[in-house]
Parts: C-alpha cells; structure tokens; sequence
C-alpha cells in the first residue's frame, strides 16, 4: 500500500451550506428533474389525445367550471408570498420566524386540498368517460399527488423544527430546500391549469 | 430575546466539544486510525445488522448477486425456449406457455438482470473509483435494492403461481388491455415494472449526487474516471428516460382496474399512445444498458494497455452525445406502424447518427491498444470479443434503421439476432469481463485464469452459435414469439445450431460461475492492485475495509496510480469517532463540506415493505394507493426523524 502524503486539513470545513454545496439540494434537483419528465410526458400524451378529437373538450361535453381551479391558482401563487419569507429566514438562521411561518405553510397546504377537492368535483367529466376525461383526471390527481407529499413533508418538517433541533444549521437548510420544492409544486401548477381549464375553452 | 442566551450558551459549549473530537491527520494514522475508523464504521452484527447495512459495498455485492441470480432464471427460460425451437412442429411447450417464457425471459433480462446489475456494480465500485468513503444518500441506496428485490419477487413468485404475464416484454396495448388479457397476469407486468423504475429512479440519484459532490478532492470533471462518466450519463438518462414507463404503466394499470381510456380506442385513446410512452423509455434503456459496458471497457483498455484512454476527452463527448441522441430515435421501434414520410427520414437518419459516437469510442480503444502494450488476460479476452461482437450488431443496427428494410425484418429471427449482439456483445460481454477485473477487489483473491479462458470461448463461440443463424432463419422469414415453426422451409439448420449453441453458451455461463465460487476459497491472494491499474479503487486493499480509505486521497491527474511514486497525497481531518465524509464542489472538486453519513436503519426496509404492500395491492383495488398512504408515510417518517432531538457539537444521522 501507499504510504500517505498529507496536503491539506479539512477540518476547518463546515459541515452546511445552502444551495448547490449542499448534497439534499442536488437530490431535491434530482426527484424535480424526475417529477418534471411525468409531467412533462403526461402533458404530452394530453396533446396527443388532443389530437385525435374534433372539438376539445370532446363534442356534447361541457369544459371543467373555473371556479374552484382559480380560486386554487390564486391561493397557490399568494402562497409564495410566506414561503419566501420562510426562504428568507432560513438563510437568516431566524428560528422564531422559521417557527412562526411553518404552520402558515401547513394551513395554506391543508386549505389548497380542500379546494382541490372541489376542483375535481367541477371537472365535467369522469375518468372512465373517455380518453378526454382519463387524461385530464391524470393531470389532477398528479399534481394532488405532488401536493399532498409536499404537505406531509411540511407538517414534519414543521414538527422537527418546534425541537431544539431547529438551532441546527442543517435543519435551516430543510427548511430552505422545502421552500425550494414549493416554488417547483407552484410553478408546475400553472401549465396544468391552463391545460385543465383554458385549453378546452380555446 | 429570552431565548437567544441560552442558546448562544450551548453553542459555545458545542464548539467546546467540537475542539476535542479526534480527527485523521499525522497524528493518527496506519494501524492506530484503522482501528479507530473500524470501530466507527462497522454495522451491527447479526440478522438486524445485516438488514440495516447502508453501506455500499454490501448493497453492491447485493445487487450484483441478486442480479445475477435472475440471469440465470432468464437464462434457463431461454433453454427452454431453444429446446421447443429445436425441431419443427414440436410439442413440448404450447403457445401459452411459450408466450410466458419469452415474456418472462425478456422482462427479467431487461428488468432485472441487465439494468440492476449495471447499477449494482456501479454502487460498488464509484466511490471506491472516486476516492471516497461512501455513496451520497445510502439509506436511499438500501432502499432501492429493496424496490427492486420485491419487484423482482413479485413476478417470479406470480410465475410459480401461474399468473406470469404473457404479452412480451413491451406488452403492447391492446393486447394488454383489460379486453384481450383479463385475469391479472399484464398487472403482474405493470407492477413489476413500477418496482423496478422506483429502484432504479432511486439509484440514479445516488449515483448522480456521487459522482457529483463526492469526489476526490482534485479529482475536476476533465479527471474523472471514463466509468464514473459512463455512469453519470446513464444515471441522467434514467432520471429522464425512466418515469416515461412509470408513467406508461400506471395508465395501463388505471385503463384495467378503474376504466380509463388512455389506450381504449373505441374511447378515442390510442394504442399507439402506449407505444410512444413505452419506447420513450425503452431506446434510451439499450444505451442504459450498454453505456454502463463501455465504461467497463475503457477500464480495462487502459489497464491492460498501460496507457490512459487514446482521447479522453472524445470518449466523454461520444458517451455524453449517445446519451442525447437515445432520445432521439425511440420512434424507429415503430416504423411498422405506419408514420409520415418525414418521421421516416427523421427517424432513420438519427438512428443511423447515433453509431457515430458509439464508432468513435471504438476506435479511442483501438488506438489505445494500437499505442499502449497490451495484455490478455481473461477481462481483455472479454473485450476483444465484445468489439467484434458489438461492431456486427452494430452494422445489422445500421441494417434495421432503414425503413424498408426494417418493414422486411420487423418481428422476425433477424431483430432478435441484432438486440443479442448489441445487448450480449455490447453488455453482457464487458460485464463478464469487469466482474473477472474487479473480482480481485471485492473477493480479495483472484479468479482462475484457466477456467477463465475455457469460460471466456465457450461464451463467445456459443454466443455465436446461438445467434448468428438467427439473421439467417430472419432472413427467411421465421417470426419472433411464435412457439413453433413447419417443416420443409429451411428453418430447420439454422434453428438446431441455434439451440445448441445456446447449450454451449451456457456452460461458458456456468463455468464462469463456477470459476467465482470455487475462486472464493482457492484463488491466489490478490494484493491491493494485482493488475497495476491507474484509479484509486486499486489504492486500498482487497476487499477494502468498510470505511474504504484510511484518509481521503487527492487526485493529480486522470491516472492518479500511475503518477505517483511512492506515496499518495491525501487530506486529512474528518472526524473518525463518526461516519463523515467529504464533499468538494461539481466542476473543479474543491474541498466544499464535510457530510455525515446515516448511521445504519431499518427504515429504509420497512418503507420498501409498506410501499410494495401498496403496490401489490393495488394490483387488485384502487382503494390501495388512498389506504396505503398511511403506512408509507408512517415509515417514511420514521427513516428521516432522528433519534435524538438534542444537538450534537457536529451533526450527525442517527
């Protein structure tokens, strides 16, 4: 075997940082880039559907109400508004703020399922309709799927910094690479709505 | 304000104690900071120890033999299959029976020999590669062979049940619709599939945020490893290929179970959808499959010829440019489907395209071996049959690409000949060959270079046995996935050569099997680096200790091995009285952080259970995904909550 040379001392090194140092922030990247090719696919396969009808939504079929699914839209884009402040703190190290905003987040997921609840209600259509309504049932219960994970993630999050653990530096960049992962959730939300909502009203 | 005080307290009583943790360095190094780092480092003992392992190597050594393993089940239904094939108008097995072996076999092969083993090599090997102590997230890493084992479990035991699907390894809709496969043999298929993909989605993010984050310090891109690459492409390529079939398959699942339409013509779905979803994922799957070879292959030419690769640099850019244009030609899978004129050209000319990187990569190594002094022992014989092997696969690629003559060849003997050299010659080979190559490191003793060389032409001249008169019985029009073929029209020959060259292959296999195990017990003691080899996987011993390195090596050229003296730099200083590792930065591999590493866990297990438990089930209701949510959850839970809600001086993951 080699005997060792000694170079450099890395113990000076923290053991945190935000962004692209930190190794979640790379694997949160990862699961975004995977979620976004679904997405991505099934959007895809919505306009190949699309492609064989004659009228979009499919004659005789009325397109989803637009209540429920703008109402969500709105709610979902004003939730930046706190999840930036929760961004903010974080990189602050404000565990006080941090502690204070974390169950704004919560309420603002639980009453975003609510609606979604409605949104399904006001499709139009069901799933076993026709392929029309098989893709655009997909697109929502999808994005529910992504949005309920995010929740659950924040709830425990939201448990983990009520601990002292909170004053850990790594904690603040869970909470940071959540936040992160919200704006994704968010920003995914708006080509589905106006597939969901708009594109049959074209 | 109350309760800023204390808290500054404790951190300066945390970094009180952060001063007195004992770190590698000159101080503490040889045996003294190997006893300290195994004392660190090893897991549990017993049956839980062993469940809860996280580290690496054990899972390596997992997937590898697991994969393995469904090699040889694939391989004996191929037998059989050849066996039926032997003679005209044979009995021996009906069609039912026989569309279930080929379904079997070619989903097992894809699915859970070719892919998994590729990454289970991979998990082993790139951080020992990279020069560090662990992969990135290896509860993630534990989890992913678990995904994958239930999912392998789950279609062998449905074939012992007699619910194995039967549609081909593509099962194309509306075959595998709810109209024409009702029972629950194409959900078994699904499933499976969904196991798979969540395992090797898994995987691919380790490997990524390795090979990214975990290098050795000085180890920049332009230094990195050819299979540390390969294995970056590949991983990319699953994380955007993969979630297509995912996809695919959940909607096939939903058009059997709650009555959607996604594939349902007669609702204004299309078949066809599925056939563009499946082979979205499906072409770049041959270049998962095969890239991960290629790495191999420029290892063991570099070692073998005591050269660095000829064009280090045209070697990445081929990898990389493959693994772009794989998304480029799914559509040629389909030319018999009817397309525009342009979807012809288009499709033709990018398939053709692709076989400029990969002729490039073949002709670096050429140079390589026409430049260095090469060797041969058993893993070069591998390689030099695998380039001539890979070239004929590659020019009948070329072949199929062309439209007409592709409406000529489509299902016939012909595809299945072109899709064994390019997956045999093109991975299997390599791979053979890079197991006999790394043996040495994981077992610590050396195969047998006899029983390697008998092994090494049974396999190559049974391969090309077995399925060079396929292109002949194509040629004549013998169809693929029909059980049986009449008498009197020439297909006799070249089928009997066919099935026995599959017999001979197979011994070469089982020698290749046998060499391992008996190599085990009675192979010669390797040493840290038997073939003197360049990467620092060599630069510890054989096995490597649990933690890998005693200190951290730094890399100062693409050859790290070959360009010191007599000693290895290294850099000292993370702690060694918990499992910590460095990270440095993506492009440049500056020293960046320092990581803990999760300590070993159960959870990982216990969620791959409550999530296979969800997925088996829904086989049968859709009330599974909404109940099953809970246990998940629960379990996902757990994994992540640490044990401890008090702060440490440095963090750790418990």
């Amino acid at each position: 075997m080699l005997q060792p040379r000694f170079t450099e001392d890395v113990s000076g090194l923290p053991t945190c940082k935000f962004g692209p140092s930190s190794l979640t922030w790379w694997g949160i990247i990862g699961y975004m880039v995977i979620e976004g090719a679904a997405f991505a696919l099934a959007f895809a396969a919505y306009f190949f559907l699309m492609g064989h009808e004659q009228g979009w939504p499919p004659e005789g079929r009325l397109a989803p109400d637009v209540l429920a699914g703008t109402l969500f839209t709105i709610l979902i884009l004003l939730s930046e508004w706190p999840n930036t402040m929760i961004k903010k703190a974080a990189h602050a190290g404000d565990v006080p703020a941090i502690r204070r905003l974390m169950p704004v987040m919560v309420a603002i997921g639980a009453v975003l399922l609510i609606i979604r609840g409605f949104e399904f209600n006001s499709l139009n259509c069901r799933w076993t309709d026709n392929a029309y309504g098989s893709i655009v049932w997909a697109l929502l219960l999808l994005h529910t799927a992504h949005i309920l994970t995010d929740w659950l993630d924040t709830v425990v999050l939201w448990a983990l910094v009520r601990t002292p653990l909170a004053y850990e530096p790594r904690r603040q960049v869970d909470v940071d690479e959540n936040s992160l992962y919200w704006r994704y959730v968010w920003l995914l939300w708006i080509p589905i709505y106006l597939m969901i909502y708009w594109v049959p009203r074209l | 304000m109350t309760e800023r005080e204390p808290i500054e307290e404790e951190n300066r009583r945390l970094a009180q104690r952060r001063r007195k943790i004992a770190r590698d360095g000159k101080d503490l190094t040889g045996a003294k900071l190997a006893g300290r780092l195994e004392r660190t480092w090893r897991r549990p003992p017993g049956i839980v120890g062993w469940l809860a392992t996280v580290d690496h190597k054990e899972i390596g050594r997992r997937y590898i033999v697991t994969a393995l393993l469904f090699l040889a089940l694939g391989g004996v239904l191929a037998l059989l299959m050849r066996l039926q094939l032997a003679r005209p108008d044979n009995n021996m097995i009906g069609a039912e029976r026989y569309n279930q072996l080929f379904t079997m076999h070619g989903s097992t092969m894809m699915f859970l020999f070719a892919v998994p083993v590729m990454e289970g090599v991979a998990v082993y090997i790139i951080p020992l590669m990279l020069g560090t102590r662990s992969t990135a997230f290896p509860r993630l890493n534990a989890f992913s062979y678990f995904m994958y084992l239930f999912g392998g479990l789950l279609l062998w035991v449905a074939f012992v049940l007699n619910i194995a699907p039967d549609v081909g390894w593509f099962a194309y809709t509306p075959l595998s619709g709810p109209q024409f496969s009702p029972g629950k043999r194409a959900d078994v298929w699904a499933q499976m599939i969904t196991f798979t993909e969540v395992s090797a989605l898994a995987a691919a993010v380790v490997l990524v945020c390795t090979i990214l984050k975990c290098r050795a310090p000085g180890m920049t891109l332009s230094r990195m490893p050819l299979f540390a690459w390969a294995m970056l492409v590949v991983a990319v390529m699953i994380i955007f290929s993969m979630p297509a079939v995912a996809l695919a398959s959940s909607m096939l699942i939903s058009d059997r179970l709650i009555g959607t339409n996604f594939f349902n013509a007669a609702e204004h779905g299309d078949a066809l959808l599925w056939q563009h979803m499946f082979w979205f994922f499906g072409h770049p799957e041959v270049y998962i499959i095969f890239l991960p070879a290629t790495g191999f292959v420029s290892v063991m030419v570099e070692t073998f010829c005591r050269r660095p690769v000829f064009a280090h640099a045209v070697v990445v850019l081929a990898l990389i440019s493959t693994g772009i244009l794989a998304f480029g030609l799914w559509v040629h899978h389909m030319f018999a489907t009817g397309l525009p004129r342009v979807g012809y050209s288009f499709y033709t000319a990018a398939s053709m395209s692709v076989s400029i990187p990969t002729g490039l990569q073949i002709f670096c190594w050429l140079a390589t071996m026409w430049d260095g002094r090469p060797r041969f022992p058993v893993p070069m014989l591998y390689v030099v049959g695998f380039i001539v092997t890979f070239v004929i696969g590659g020019l009948t690629g070329v072949i199929v690409a062309a439209v007409p003559l592709d409406l000529q060849l489509h299902d016939t003997f012909f595809v299945v000949a072109h899709f064994h050299y390019v997956l045999i010659g093109g991975a299997v080979f390599p791979l053979l060959g890079i197991l006999t190559y790394w043996y040495p490191k994981i077992t610590g003793r050396m195969m047998s270079e006899a029983l390697g060389k008998v092994g090494f032409w049974l396999t190559f001249v049974g391969f090309h046995l077995t399925f060079f008169p396929m292109h002949w019985s194509g040629l004549l029009g013998m169809p693929r996935r029909v059980y049986t073929y009449p008498a009197g029209l020439g297909l006799e020959l070249p089928n009997l050569i066919s099935t026995i060259g599959a017999f001979v292959l197979a011994a070469g296999v089982v020698l290749f099997v046998v060499n391992g195990l008996v190599s085990l017990y009675r192979g010669a003691i390797a040493g840290p680096n038997p073939w003197g080899a360049a990467s620092f996987e060599w630069a510890t011993s054989s096995p490597p200790p649990v933690y890998n390195f005693e200190h951290i090596p730094v890399a100062e050229s693409v050859t790290p091995l070959w360009d010191t003296v007599d000693d290895l730099p290294v850099v000292t200083g993370l702690r060694v009285d918990d499992k910590e590792m460095l990270l440095t930065t993506v492009v440049a591999a500056a020293p960046d952080l320092r990581e803990p590493i999760p300590e070993p866990s159960l959870w990982p297990l216990i969620s791959a259970c409550a999530v296979g438990v969800v997925f088996v089930s829904s086989i049968f209701s859709p009330w599974a995904l909404a109940v099953g949510i809970v246990p998940c959850g629960i379990a996902l839970t757990a994994w992540f909550w640490p044990k401890e809600l008090k702060r440490h001086p440095e963090p750790v993951i418990d």
